[in-house]
């Protein structure tokens, strides 16, 4: 006979396959895209990723004689991975995918202890790490070449540039934020070197270089949207991280237009979109309160800003990710709800002012 | 009127249209009652008769005890057969003190007074009576009913609330009886009124019940009590819940709701004063909701106070399948019964059988932190951080994020699409915490009876040796004295 | 070279001092110690722990020769208030597994002979010459003494019964 069985005896209908499903529906759109734009090398590069993902998550499993199946099958390792792949530039090589996914999956997710334990975002610590080891590979851009257009790769060709390191002439360029990071270092001011590269209408569609699929800005939105009508998310990161970064653009594009671009660009670049809907809203990395993930996204937002304009890397949306990942704790630890009838350090009300009024 | 924002809270399924259409009807006597003697908050009624006596209807079988206590009556008449430990209607299957009686089948009822003009009598005699029919919290708190009256009237409480917000899946008990009943729920609320001396009167109805709030809205016009739609949401019936709603004020967490002048009571609570002042007749059976997949027909039935749940599910027409787990009360709050041959007792709600696909559990995975949790907690809690705190052995971290402000709602189990046992684990560590300190109190206790010891058998010691001493001394100045008589006689 | 050495010799030595100084301003009495704990343990002498009494228990606690689970009277309670007092982590799963106990006379056996009531900690058991004894529940800490003295064996222990006021939903697995 069954043990008696704690209240409440009705649950919602939701599990935790069901919310990574719903997720990996809403990175759908963008995905397909970024398929499309960058043609056979970017398929190669997402099927390589997920593929990685599984093994490497079915290896780790059998080393620590887990259940491997339960693991699997709620998902969380193929939207890692998935993730992973929309970060990374579609000429990357194969052994780039798998080094990523193997790091995601095994060192920053299963090695703290499984689905839920870890501190960073994997896919964001598997970007860093990548990023941080192979410069090279990780910042050779494709021209967007859309599938069935004149400078596409065929499918055969795009196995030589996946597999073994084919480089094509004519299909790397630099992303805007490269390209504008290197123009300031050579001096030269931001309208000037914004003039030919900078089509914002473009941008907005996703037609653009960058990584597989960040590009295309109104895609991941409706994407974000669409989770927050599923109430998967909550408005509060997202919204946040965008103000992060509008409102310190605004300001210092507004005192000095020639250094400081203004807030479309930031928006309309990088990785910011899917930083904000997909990867700050990774529930296992934030805050546990609105207010948290409203701080926690600001935090995000700043960073990538500041990271932008004055770091190192044209690109800080992963950096500024993690640092706000270091930060969760300390938010949860300070960010809490009120307790009813208690006030926000948690004593209780007091009894007499209330007698009075009543 | 204008209501007040509220946080957290969950939309599950309301299968309420199982029950809600099906009118009252009324069990027949069973030929045996099972009446336990708490079925309330505070100390157990002490039993009055003794087996083989003849009782009536409404007859006191049992007396309260001490300050929070309610007595207990017989729910029909016949012959008290046993007195002693049965089954109670409670998760562990363990057993209760019972007066059992034999039905002589007249069910006749005692004879009663019962005043002319129940708004003639004093507060305090209103209150007196309430007490004297044993009634208690019906919404599922079971607080004795007198308790609350007397001490709101202490408090000068201003406002009095009557609770319809009926939020658990399945049970329409509440429901059908404002339907049915409305004109003397209102007279149960002006009675209550007048008994605690409130000016304002609010019966908070959940939106879903149109039904009732037309019903409730017709009997109270001209009267002093104003009839108010609520959201409909889980957990509304909580009843710090709909004072927010509906006064935007907040019961201070170390007080009660007559702290901020407020008193609520269920509206089956409003209907068993009603029953009580008006025609003197106590507390000897209640509304019950039989519902959930499993029951061929569900419905809403008067049941006496000591039926057995079986017999509620044989009359609604046993099960149409098997089902998967038996509930007392609704299915987020209630609790999975044993056995159905437990009794029905005065703050039984509703009986459930349930099918495994309403049920709908799976096994537990780990937390993802979605905080899902956090967004549904009604109380403004961190069940997440809760549950891994007690998980990891660490009761007393929980109580230091607010465990004892848990109220066990369920919001939390019922989101998490981890399906962890979140409220489980809170009862479990409210629990553990529980035994921690009676533990500590009967320490405290028998410390001091040791000492207590330890000086009295070093005081019979010192007295032994002052008493030898003394014998000693005695002793030796005899033996002097004979000495010196010896020495004197010689000497002469 | 000579500015480093100086400098860290100055700071050392106030450093050194400062705690000097604290270590007398700020000095426990060792005895504060051990009265506290012996507050907090049940008081019962049983003797259990294997210490004289529990003043026994208290030195060898305060001193760190004993583990804070040393009293099975006491329980998971007096475990927690003594790992909280000390300071110190204490694992109390080991000590929940002991299931509370409470003794309990058979009357068909007890010839009231008044031993067991003579060396009971507690006054726990109730009678007098030639009647049968009776165990005040609420009062006894199953220290065992009582069960070690019954000529006949009626004093034993047995786990307490768990009633409806004292059951409680069990951990989730």
């Amino acid at each position: 006979m069954n043990p008696i069985a704690h209240s409440p005896h009705a649950h919602a209908p939701i599990t935790v396959s069901r919310v990574m499903l719903l997720v990996m529906l809403a990175l759908t759109p963008a995905t397909l895209f970024g398929f499309w734009l960058y043609g056979w090398p970017a398929i190669n590069v997402w099927v390589v990723s997920l593929l990685a993902a599984l093994a490497g998550e079915t290896l780790i499993l059998r080393l620590q004689q887990r259940a491997i199946r339960p693991v699997l099958m709620d998902g969380s390792g193929i939207l890692t991975a998935w993730l992973l792949a929309l970060s990374l530039p579609p000429l990357a090589p194969w052994w780039i995918a798998v080094l990523g996914s193997f790091f995601a999956v095994i060192i920053s997710k299963q090695l703290y202890g499984g689905l839920g334990q870890n501190p960073f975002n994997p896919a964001m610590a598997a970007r860093v790490m990548l990023l941080i080891s192979f410069p090279v590979e990780m910042t050779t851009w494709a021209t967007p070449a859309p599938l069935g257009s004149t400078g596409a790769a065929s499918w055969l060709d795009s196995l030589a540039v996946t597999f073994v390191g084919a480089h094509v002439d004519g299909m790397s360029s630099a992303t805007l934020l490269g390209h504008v990071k290197t123009e300031f270092t050579r001096g030269i001011e931001l309208q000037q070197a914004l003039s030919g590269y900078y089509a914002p209408l473009d941008a907005l569609w996703g037609h653009r270089g960058g990584s597989l699929g960040e590009t295309a800005a109104l895609l991941l939105l409706a994407g974000g949207v669409f989770l927050i009508y599923k109430k998967i998310i909550t408005w509060h990161a997202p919204v946040a991280m965008l103000l992060g970064v509008v409102v310190p653009a605004l300001f210092f594009s507004s005192i000095n237009p020639a250094h400081y671009a203004g807030p479309l660009y930031h928006l309309l670049s990088g990785g910011l979109m899917l930083g904000a809907f997909f990867i700050i809203t990774d529930p296992v990395t934030s805050p546990n309160t609105a207010t948290g993930q409203f701080i926690f996204g600001l935090g995000c937002g700043l960073l990538t800003w500041i990271i932008r304009t004055w770091g190192g890397y044209p690109e800080g949306v992963a950096f500024a990710v993690m640092l706000m990942n270091a930060a969760t704790p300390i938010i949860d630890h300070y960010v809490r709800p009120r307790i009813y009838g208690r006030n926000r350090r948690g004593v209780s009300m007091s009894i007499e002012p209330a007698k009075k009024e009543s | 009127m204008k209501l007040f924002k509220l946080r957290g809270g969950v939309h599950p399924q309301g299968r309420k249209e199982l029950a809600s259409e099906r009118a009252i009807r009324v069990l027949p006597m069973p030929d045996r009652l099972f009446i336990p003697l708490q079925q309330h908050v505070g100390a157990p009624a002490q039993p009055l008769v003794k087996v083989g006596d003849h009782v009536l209807k409404g007859q006191l079988i049992a007396a309260s005890q001490g300050f929070i206590s309610a007595p207990v009556h017989a729910s029909t008449s016949g012959r008290i057969v046993a007195i002693g430990d049965y089954a109670a209607a409670h998760s562990s299957g363990l057993a209760a003190p019972t007066v059992t009686i034999a039905s002589d089948g007249d069910d006749r009822w005692l004879e009663t007074d019962s005043p002319s003009d129940p708004f003639s009598l004093s507060p305090e005699e209103i209150a007196a009576r309430v007490g004297a029919a044993g009634i208690v919290g019906l919404g599922g708190a079971t607080f004795p009913s007198a308790v609350k009256l007397s001490l709101s009237r202490k408090n000068n409480v201003r406002t009095l609330i009557i609770n319809g917000g009926e939020c658990e899946p399945y049970i329409t008990c509440d429901d059908r009886l404002m339907r049915e009943r409305a004109s003397d729920i209102i007279e149960g609320v002006r009675l209550i009124r007048h008994a605690v001396g409130a000016v304002d009167v609010m019966v908070g109805i959940e939106e879903n019940k149109p039904a009732a709030l037309l019903a409730m809205r017709a009997a109270a016009s001209g009267t002093e009590v104003k009839v108010i739609a609520v959201p409909a949401m889980y957990p509304m019936g909580w009843d710090k819940q709909m004072i927010r709603a509906l006064t935007g004020c907040e019961v201070p967490a170390d007080g009660r709701s007559a702290d901020i002048g407020v008193l609520v009571h269920n509206v089956a609570t409003a209907y068993a004063v009603h029953e009580a002042v008006r025609f003197g007749r106590p507390l000897v059976s209640r509304l019950v909701t039989v519902s959930g997949g499993a029951v061929a027909e569900p419905g809403n039935l008067v049941v006496p106070i000591g039926t057995l749940v079986e017999t509620l599910f044989q009359y609604c027409g046993g099960f149409s399948e098997k089902p998967a787990r038996l509930v007392l009360g609704g299915p987020m709050m209630g609790s999975e019964l044993f056995s159905a041959a437990v009794p029905v007792v005065k703050g039984t709600s509703g009986v459930l059988a349930l099918t495994a696909r309403e049920i709908g559990s799976t096994q537990a995975a780990p937390c993802i932190r979605c905080s899902s949790c956090v967004r549904a907690c009604p109380v403004g809690l961190l069940p997440l951080e809760m549950a891994a705190h007690i998980r990891a052995g660490n009761s007393n971290a929980a109580v230091s994020r607010g465990l004892k402000d848990c109220i066990a709602c369920g919001c939390c189990s019922f989101v998490c699409p981890s399906h962890i046992p979140l409220v489980h684990y809170f009862n479990f560590a409210k629990g553990e915490l529980m035994e921690q300190e009676r533990g500590k109190l009967k320490l405290e206790a028998t410390k001091k009876l040791a000492d207590e010891r330890m000086a009295r058998t070093q005081r019979i010691e010192r007295e032994r040796e002052a008493a030898a001493a003394k014998r000693k001394a005695a002793r030796e100045a005899k033996e002097a004295a004979a000495k010196l008589t010896q020495t004197i006689t010689e000497a002469a | 070279m000579i500015t480093a050495m100086t400098s860290l010799t100055i700071l050392g030595a106030i450093l050194g001092l400062i705690l000097g100084v604290a270590a007398r301003v700020f000095r426990v009495e060792g005895n504060a110690l051990v009265g506290e704990l012996l507050d907090i343990l049940p008081g019962s002498q049983c003797g259990q722990c294997g210490f004289p009494g529990c003043a026994g228990a208290a030195q060898a606690l305060a001193d760190g020769s004993a583990p804070v689970t040393l009293c099975p009277p006491g329980g998971r309670a007096v475990a927690i208030a003594l790992a909280a007092r000390l300071g110190v982590e204490a694992d109390v799963s080991g000590v929940k597994d002991a299931v509370p106990m409470i003794a309990e006379v058979r009357e068909e056996l007890c010839i009231g002979c008044t031993r067991c009531f003579k060396v009971c900690p507690t006054d726990a058991i109730m009678g007098a010459a030639q009647q049968i004894h009776a165990v005040f529940r609420e009062a006894c800490t199953a220290c065992g003494k009582c069960e070690a003295v019954c000529p006949t064996e009626s004093v034993t222990l047995v786990p307490v019964s768990v009633t409806l006021h004292g059951w409680y939903w069990p951990k989730p697995v």
